[in-house]
């Protein structure tokens, strides 16, 4: 689960991690008051605007300024609450933004240049630990980091057993080039900030920039925080963090069936049991002429309800022309699934689409037979190739 | 031969009188697996589907001589269980749960380390060797005992591979199905292992997914040390970057782990990889005859 930058920094702030301090607004005039509250807790004179959404390359879609004044904090609040933000990470339709944090100016001119760097947290799955990976190229891109300059990315894995030790924070603090004072502050930074991964089963922590600033402390700028899904019933306060009007509706729609989907782009709809089988079921889909609309997988459970939830789902979709029903029943009656299919098609109505009904395994000769006699128009399938070839045949006939 | 399970695999189920353990236990018995007995703590001393129940793992292997054991506790003890299976000398865990948190995953790999001990799972179907055992959650009805080795991350991909390699007159030596998390107790690499040294095994089938990296290192094996016939498929190749497809670990992360790049990669190292999943079958078939 993803949460917002203001939420994450919360959460850094409480494990002794110094951030970058702002407040958030969701209206111009809080914004005001949001400014000169930081400028009276922080003394600073100029703010940063910052657009709360869940996706990264903010700046580069005009969802992060800077106001030298409380008027151009009305002002730029004012445009940038209610936009509708596009970044290279949230598609062309971009995203509505309802908050904006209104943060400090760090920085501010002083004795030492101000530099910015990169650390992450996250799980090596070769290895099954946690790394930190670090650099002194922060504040850009690390994807292009990583392709252009390899070398610059350096990585320090915690051993399960003992945690982080302080050895490791030294070593990522000396590897960043700090000395003095700076040292200190990012050996602290790094230690806290590995503390509150560990503490709140985060699956990804991603600090770009932290900054040394002129007056050598070490503070982060940005944060991004997604939260293992599967720890979540341990940590119900973060749980209640969770922000729907940032996924999509029909996934949130999903959900709420205890379905697993994900919006594609494509006009073939599919619903299948099992996730690996719904991704090699996309794929069908796309070497026989079509291109996915959804990933949905209906689980271990399907039955006629959660079947019915399903084709509501892909059916909003007003690009979908055709669905494919792929179930290979090992627990799952391939009979059950077949009587779902044909109540759901009654208790809709009015399907416009062809469907295709592809059920193998356990009583799939059975299944079949309902299908054929429910005098439904759907074409039905047993073996995987056929339900391949009746996507090419209705595809060709759209 | 065959691998990690057979008819002399002395089984019990953990979290064994729970409905999700009752009704695999049953299935499990019914097919012909030698269940010995099971573990729900606090239920220690009474009989559950004609089997003792043990408090500890300790207790049903002192008692049963179990040897392999198969997990359905729910995901906050999950990891809890694996740790205590090992404890108690068990030689194979198969832990069926899904849903394990990362945190608890990476200790329980890491109290596993060392010790003598296999761990197929979590978030897995379990392992079956078609007319001898089978300790897992698949349909036992389209096995055929066979000699082509499945190892797999999804659990209804498997059946459907399963099928086709039974409907191709074929059958399986063992089925692994090597789950779908990001910290899983057995890689690819080490399944197909496996199956390479058993000389019941003649071919194999590896059906990956997207994430990860497991299928290429399993490729470059396979291109130093394969002596059978190897059919790959990577499930995914339409799935968007960034986004999660269902299984924890199925998630396109960078460039290398796509599934065209995997696919790439095992066509390099000489496996015979299918672009659809509808013909790994056929694929296998004429694959053995060269």
């Amino acid at each position: 689960m993803n949460i917002h930058e203001y939420q994450a920094k919360e959460i850094l702030k409480k494990y002794g991690v110094r951030i970058q301090e702002g407040i958030v607004a969701d209206t111009p005039d809080a914004a005001v008051a949001a400014a000169e509250a930081l400028n009276a807790s922080t003394g600073t004179s100029w703010y940063v605007i910052k657009a709360q959404i869940h996706a990264g390359g903010r700046g580069k879609g005009g969802g992060v300024k800077l106001a030298k004044n409380l008027n151009d904090v009305r002002d730029i609040s004012g445009k940038i609450i209610g936009m509708q933000l596009v970044t290279p990470q949230t598609g062309p339709e971009g995203k509505l933004v309802s908050k904006v944090l209104i943060a400090q100016d760090v920085y501010y001119p002083g004795e030492t240049p101000t530099k910015e760097f990169y650390v992450s947290i996250l799980l090596d799955r070769a290895t099954g630990k946690n790394v930190i990976v670090y650099s002194t190229e922060g504040g850009m891109d690390i994807e292009e980091v990583a392709e252009h300059t390899p070398e610059k990315i350096q990585r320090e894995w915690v051993d399960p057993r003992v945690g982080l030790q302080g050895f490791q924070a030294r070593k990522i603090a000396f590897g960043l080039g700090l000395e003095g004072k700076a040292h200190k502050e990012m050996v602290a930074f790094i230690a806290s900030l590995y503390k509150a991964y560990n503490d709140i089963d985060a699956a990804l922590f991603e600090i770009n920039p932290v900054l040394k600033t002129s007056d050598d402390k070490i503070l982060a700028v940005d944060a991004k925080v997604n939260i293992d899904d599967n720890a979540l019933y341990r940590h119900p306060a973060i749980a209640a963090l969770r922000d729907t009007a940032e996924e999509d509706p029909l996934e949130v729609e999903a959900g709420e069936s205890n379905l697993n989907y994900v919006k594609l782009d494509g006009n073939v709809g599919c619903m299948v049991n099992g996730a690996g089988l719904a991704m090699a079921t996309m794929d069908v889909i796309k070497l026989a002429g079509g291109e996915p609309a959804n990933f949905l997988d209906v689980g271990g459970g399907a039955n006629a309800k959660t079947v019915e939830a399903g084709f509501r789902i892909i059916l909003k979709d007003p690009n979908v022309k055709a669905i494919l029903v792929n179930v290979f029943g090992g627990i799952v009656r391939c009979d059950r699934v077949a009587n779902g299919i044909v109540e759901a098609y009654k208790t809709i109505g009015d399907i416009k689409v062809p469907i295709i009904v592809r059920l193998q395994g356990t009583n799939a000769e059975e299944a079949a037979e309902i299908i054929k006699n429910s005098g439904l128009k759907v074409y039905p399938a047993i073996l995987l190739k056929d339900a391949a070839d009746k996507v090419k045949e209705v595809m060709a006939a759209a | 031969m065959s691998v990690l399970v057979n008819k002399n695999s002395r089984v019990i189920v953990q979290g064994f009188t729970g409905s999700e353990g009752t009704f695999h236990a049953t299935q499990m018995i019914e097919y012909g697996t030698n269940v010995v007995g099971g573990v729900t703590p606090g239920k220690g001393g009474t009989q559950h589907l004609d089997r003792p129940v043990f408090n500890t793992v300790a207790d049903a292997v002192s008692t049963t001589g179990a040897d392999v054991s198969i997990i359905f506790v729910p995901h906050a003890f999950a990891a809890d269980a694996i740790m205590e299976a090992a404890d108690a000398g068990i030689k194979v865990v198969i832990c069926i749960t899904e849903g394990i948190p990362i945190k608890d995953m990476i200790a329980a790999r890491e109290y596993l380390r060392g010790k003598a001990v296999t761990l197929i799972g979590p978030n897995c179907p379990g392992v079956i060797t078609p007319g001898e055992a089978k300790v897992g959650i698949m349909p036992g009805f389209i096995h055929r005992k066979g000699t082509i080795g499945i190892v797999s991350r999804s659990g209804t991909l498997t059946y459907e591979a399963v099928d086709q390699i039974t409907k191709a007159g074929l059958g399986q030596s063992t089925c692994i199905g090597i789950g779908g998390d990001p910290i899983i107790g057995t890689t690819t690499r080490e399944a197909v292992e496996l199956l390479m040294n058993d000389p019941e095994t003649e071919g194999i089938i590896m059906i990956g997914e997207i994430g990860g990296g497991m299928e290429a290192e399993a490729a470059y094996w396979i291109k130093e040390h394969g002596t059978k016939p190897v059919v790959g498929f990577i499930a995914g190749q339409t799935a968007p970057p960034g986004r999660r497809m269902g299984h924890a670990g199925a998630i396109v992360g960078g460039a290398e782990d796509t599934a065209a790049a995997k696919m790439k990669i095992m066509r390099e190292c000489g496996l015979h990889v299918v672009d659809s999943p509808a013909v790994i079958g056929e694929t296998m078939v004429k694959a053995l005859k060269k």
